[in-house]
């Protein structure tokens, strides 16, 4: 089941300022107006934030300098331009335009618009969807990085999405660089249908381009990936990092101990669990990815063969 | 005798008339001689009738229920209809045999081929053999190594889609479910002998996508091709699974708005009253139907039908006339 399941748990939290998780928490029960004014209020409203794991409060610069990553260890959830800025060298990069796509072509109404949702989405991330492409240089080695960002409707796989990932393979093999994915998504947007659905055998088809060039492809897993997302280009990397405590897994937890009808067992599902059952090669904290990346994929580009 | 002993909620009115012509069957035997053969007859029009007049306009919902009859077509009877010399391979070599998906060898026609697909199961107990038709991920490596003995004799693949998804549970998880799947979709796609899939049921999300990265991909007139069950969608949209209907709805996931999206090449027409009212002409319509897309690829070579595949899965979405 790919689905975008929700996970506005309250553990991950976007640091984009001016985001607010659309559903859920106490603020979204109050009145718009009185929602209006608190937000609009003049401190710097992110200066603080809260430790999802200890409540502890976090002085938002010391977290910055720590790369979003809490004193208790917790890989806050990032979106695309704090990736691009840590992934890549001095934090230089060029920015690839995402392709236009359809939008809506089913006319998907839940009670709004998808029009809407998209609209809002675009709004509160500065973002035109879930995926961004980078270039730029690991390590020294030139790479073409795409950022999944779970702050855009659930980080799903919609068509522009997979739009957004050929590309991006198009242009590793255009530039004859590797290509690195972080993934993060809830699944596939259900908004548009098996249209979304499609982009699990569409995604795939690019990384056999990439193959066929014999170029790396590495995914980096982040916090959560899920559902159609999973089953596609986030499991057919060269090689799987993860950041530590990230949701791995086909099923959402909520589906699986629906269906069971027991309660899961601690650490299931996590960035270790899926080392140690053998489907990613290792956990790796944020400050490390370069470095680790910079290594992995210069090692894989030194045995190319050199094309005929 | 009524053909057909699982009635839908829209078959209200045709259970009844069914019920009749039963009745006065029963009455003619015991009065002797064909006493109300008249009336039976024209009972039996007007039952064809409302068949007929139903299956024309189903809406998703309804049509979401005619694809999981319990009486539809499943796997095991395309093989019986459609297979001669079947051999069942199972096993994934790696850590079991999952029958969630069944398949094999087997001739079509007369031609020799690898066949599998989903087994929903039709009773109790081969429901639980089969898990519903929710595959492990050891189904999904069966299948991958299946359509890697299809590529080195060089047989087609014919695959039959019908499954609400694939199986959330802790086991899968641990055994690599999401690899497993994203595995057999890309084993379709690379695969170099055509590959024919009929979704003939449910087409359940990744679940279902895991044997349908095809040349072709058809679909019954009353099936569904989904990227979550509506149940799913609702209980998530609206966090309410009884307003799956809405959610069937605007999914688009019938055959007419699959092929609009050209998700699907084409549509098997099915009986008057569905497949199930049927089975036999439904399966072999199907055998027709995929005899026909089979014969148009056999001039393409491993690199054509590699290429047609992805051609043909770019091109989805990228059509004019969507937004």
């Amino acid at each position: 089941m790919a689905m975008a399941e929700k996970f506005d748990d309250g553990k991950g939290q976007h640091p984009k300022a001016g985001d607010r998780r659309e559903r859920g928490g106490w603020l979204a029960k109050i009145a718009p107006g009185v929602r209006k004014a608190l937000s609009k209020r003049d401190t710097p409203e992110n200066l603080w934030v809260k430790c999802p794991d200890t409540g502890e409060m976090i002085y938002r610069p010391d977290l910055e300098a720590a790369l979003w990553v809490t004193p208790a260890g917790r890989h806050m959830r990032i979106g695309s331009e704090l990736r691009f800025r840590y992934t890549f060298d001095d934090g230089k990069y060029e920015a690839i335009p995402t392709p236009a796509v359809p939008e809506d072509p089913l006319e998907f109404f839940d009670g709004r618009p998808y029009r809407e949702r998209l609209q809002s989405a675009r709004k509160a991330t500065h973002a035109q969807d879930a995926m961004a492409i980078g270039f730029g240089k690991i390590k020294g080695v030139p790479a073409v990085v795409l950022v999944q960002d779970f702050a855009f409707m659930g980080g799903s796989l919609g068509m522009a999405a997979g739009e957004a990932f050929i590309k991006a393979a198009q242009e590793a093999v255009a530039r004859g660089v590797p290509l690195v994915c972080y993934t993060a998504a809830g699944g596939a947007r259900m908004q548009e249908g098996a249209l979304s659905l499609m982009q699990m055998a569409r995604t795939t088809l690019a990384i056999q381009d990439l193959k066929k060039a014999q170029l790396p492809y590495a995914v980096v897993l982040t916090d959560p990936t899920t559902g159609g997302v999973t089953a596609s280009y986030a499991m057919l990397g060269d090689v799987h990092l993860a950041e530590p405590g990230a949701l791995i897994g086909f099923a959402g937890p909520r589906v699986i101990e629906q269906t069971i009808r027991e309660t899961l067992p601690p650490g299931f599902q996590r960035s270790e669990y899926l080392v140690e059952k053998g489907m990613v090669d290792r956990v790796t904290p944020r400050s490390e990815l370069p470095e680790v990346l910079g290594a992995i994929l210069s090692m894989l580009l030194g045995g190319k063969r050199r094309a005929a | 005798m009524a053909a057909v002993r699982h009635y839908l909620e829209f078959e209200r009115p045709i259970a009844d008339l069914e019920a009749k012509i039963d009745e006065l069957s029963n009455l003619s035997e015991t009065a002797g001689g064909g006493s109300f053969e008249a009336e039976i007859e024209a009972l039996r029009a007007r039952v064809l009738d409302l068949r007929r007049e139903a299956y024309a306009k189903l809406d998703p919902w309804q049509k979401t229920q005619v694809a999981r009859h319990p009486e539809r077509p499943h796997f095991t009877d395309y093989v019986g209809g459609l297979i001669t010399d079947f051999v069942e391979l199972r096993g994934d070599r790696t850590f079991g045999d999952d029958q969630a998906i069944v398949g094999g060898l087997g001739r079509f026609r007369g031609r020799a081929v690898v066949v599998m697909g989903h087994e929903k199961g039709w009773d109790t107990t081969t429901r639980l053999k089969h898990n519903f038709g929710m595959a492990r991920p050891e189904g999904y490596r069966k299948a991958v190594r299946l359509m890697d003995m299809a590529e080195e004799f060089g047989l087609p693949v014919l695959s039959f889609v019908d499954t609400a998804g694939a199986y959330p549970g802790i086991g899968a998880e641990e055994r690599g479910q999401a690899e497993a799947i994203a595995r057999s979709t890309e084993r379709c796609l690379t695969l170099g002998t055509p590959m024919i899939a009929t979704v003939t049921g449910e087409g359940g999300s990744g679940g279902a996508i895991a044997l349908a990265g095809a040349n072709r991909v058809l679909i019954l007139e009353h099936s569904i091709y989904s990227v979550i069950s509506p149940e799913g969608a609702a209980s998530i949209l609206w966090r309410d699974g009884a307003r799956a209907k809405d959610a069937a709805a605007a999914m688009k996931i019938t055959a007419e708005d699959l092929i609009k999206l050209k998700i699907v090449d084409r549509i098997v027409p099915e009986p008057p009253g569905g497949a199930h009212s049927d089975p036999d002409a439904a399966i072999q319509i199907v055998g027709d139907a995929v005899e026909d897309e089979l014969g148009k690829l056999d001039s393409l070579s491993p690199d054509q039908l590699r290429a047609q595949r992805a051609e043909r899965f770019y091109a989805i979405g990228r059509a004019e006339g969507l937004s």
